[in-house]
């Protein structure tokens, strides 16, 4: 059995505490005792592999799922999945999912008093190429209220969920959009401590990906957790 | 280059429209080789309410000891349409079960066996970042005596991390805070 290459420790501010009071439910579900820092073992540097067989290539199209086409702008969102060391992370699962343009979801503990679209369902997924990219086709999410504080509305927001190579990569977050002028107040967005990397949260416009007349590019590119050593690399 | 990661966020109250299609309950399909466990419990917030819109993800060797990872590099079969991975979504009350095989033993950093054990990631709502535990297995005393990680908690908290036999059924319950709170880990 070779030497366990670990994972370094997140760089801090970047991940956002368990007990964070402006998002009233963490209070209830935060643990209250202090973690215990075990060692990383082979069971937390492998995890669950997902490859091209595991989805539909259409999956990742979300404005094609029903017989119509959804309300709402339609948007491309692209970006690469990399490491903390600049590195791809090629052939690894995507998952998202997203309100509805009016800031709805088909959930049936969702009782926002907007419609819901017939034609959209809002879950998509995919699996990066080997150069970690992934590319999603979907309308542009609504913001909607929600019950955190006095008149809290989250900004337009889409759901990631993705695994990289291992338990220890493993990382939900969300994308958001840029100049929404909700953000900064937004628990969700100002629990990440670390200026810059709250910021990584936001996509950009991206002029390059944009269909003419067809559809807005939004580029977000996701950072998991990089290796503790990697290979040497030549000196420029 | 060093690049910053991206920050952790919740998977908030609708996580399943994103998540249920790869909802996996019984994660040691037919052919696949070892003692078959059910394993339920509920996931409990702080005020003792179960926590209906969780998930736990499970990651696990198989009856070997041998992980399906390419950096699993010992010489021990893999049966084919073994993954080892589980996700689990909670009920109307908090409740979960799945079912699986034992998993056997697999080596710590330190050249030594660890105890069989099952890898948990918990998700919820109003949990902005997931949490990590083990689940080890009651009836394996000798192995979970001399576990390096187990070693680390603290002995009056290590049931939390061990079910207890129940019917059909092993017991475990994660409990998010107080009186027998869930030992969580920080790798």
């Amino acid at each position: 059995m070779k030497t366990i290459v670990g994972y370094r420790r997140y760089h801090p501010g970047t991940q956002p505490d368990y007990n964070y009071p402006p998002y009233a439910s963490t209070q209830k579900r935060c643990p209250t005792q202090p973690l215990v820092l075990p060692p990383q073992t082979l069971s937390e540097i492998t995890g669950p592999i997902f490859g091209f067989g595991d989805v539909k290539p259409t999956d990742n199209d979300l404005t094609r799922q029903h017989k119509g086409d959804p309300i709402g702008e339609r948007i491309i969102v692209s970006g690469r999945v990399l490491d903390e060391n600049g590195r791809p992370v090629p052939h690894t699962l995507v998952e998202i999912w997203q309100a509805n343009s009016t800031g709805r979801y088909p959930h049936p503990t969702d009782q926002h008093n907007a419609p819901l679209d017939p034609n959209f369902s809002g879950a998509g997924r995919t699996v990066t190429d080997a150069e970690g990219r992934y590319r999603f086709i979907t309308i542009r999410p609504g913001e909607y209220p929600w019950r955190n504080h006095y008149n809290a509305w989250r900004p337009a927001h889409i759901h990631f969920s993705l695994f990289g190579q291992a338990f220890l990569t493993r990382m939900v977050t969300q994308m958001y959009f840029p100049g929404d002028p909700l953000l900064p107040y937004d628990p969700m967005f100002t629990c990440i401590a670390n200026e810059a990397a709250r910021n990584r949260l936001v996509s950009v416009f991206d002029w390059e990906t944009t269909i003419p007349e067809q559809a807005l590019g939004y580029r977000f590119d996701v950072v998991l957790r990089g290796r503790e050593q990697t290979p040497m690399e030549k000196m420029p | 280059m060093s690049l910053l990661a991206t920050g952790s966020q919740t998977v908030g109250p609708y996580l399943h429209i994103g998540l249920k299609w790869l909802t996996t309950v019984d994660i040691a399909g037919k052919g696949i080789k070892g003692e078959r466990v059910a394993i339920a419990g509920r996931l409990i917030d702080g005020d003792g309410n179960g926590v209906n819109d969780g998930l736990i993800e499970i990651w696990q060797a198989n009856s070997q000891g041998k992980y399906a990872h390419p950096e699993d590099t010992q010489k021990k079969p893999l049966e084919k349409g073994w993954r080892g991975f589980g996700r689990i979504p909670t009920d109307a009350k908090g409740g979960f079960r799945f079912t699986t095989i034992k998993p056997g033993r697999v080596p710590s950093p330190d050249g030594r066996l660890q105890a069989p054990h099952l890898v948990v990631a918990i998700f919820m709502r109003g949990m902005l970042r997931q949490l990590a535990t083990r689940i080890y297995f009651p009836d394996e005393a000798a192995a979970n005596a001399e576990d390096p990680i187990l070693k680390l908690v603290p002995a009056a908290r290590r049931t939390t991390l061990i079910p207890k036999s129940k019917g059909k059924a092993l017991e475990w319950n994660i409990v998010l805070q107080g009186r027998n709170e869930t030992v969580f880990f920080d790798y």
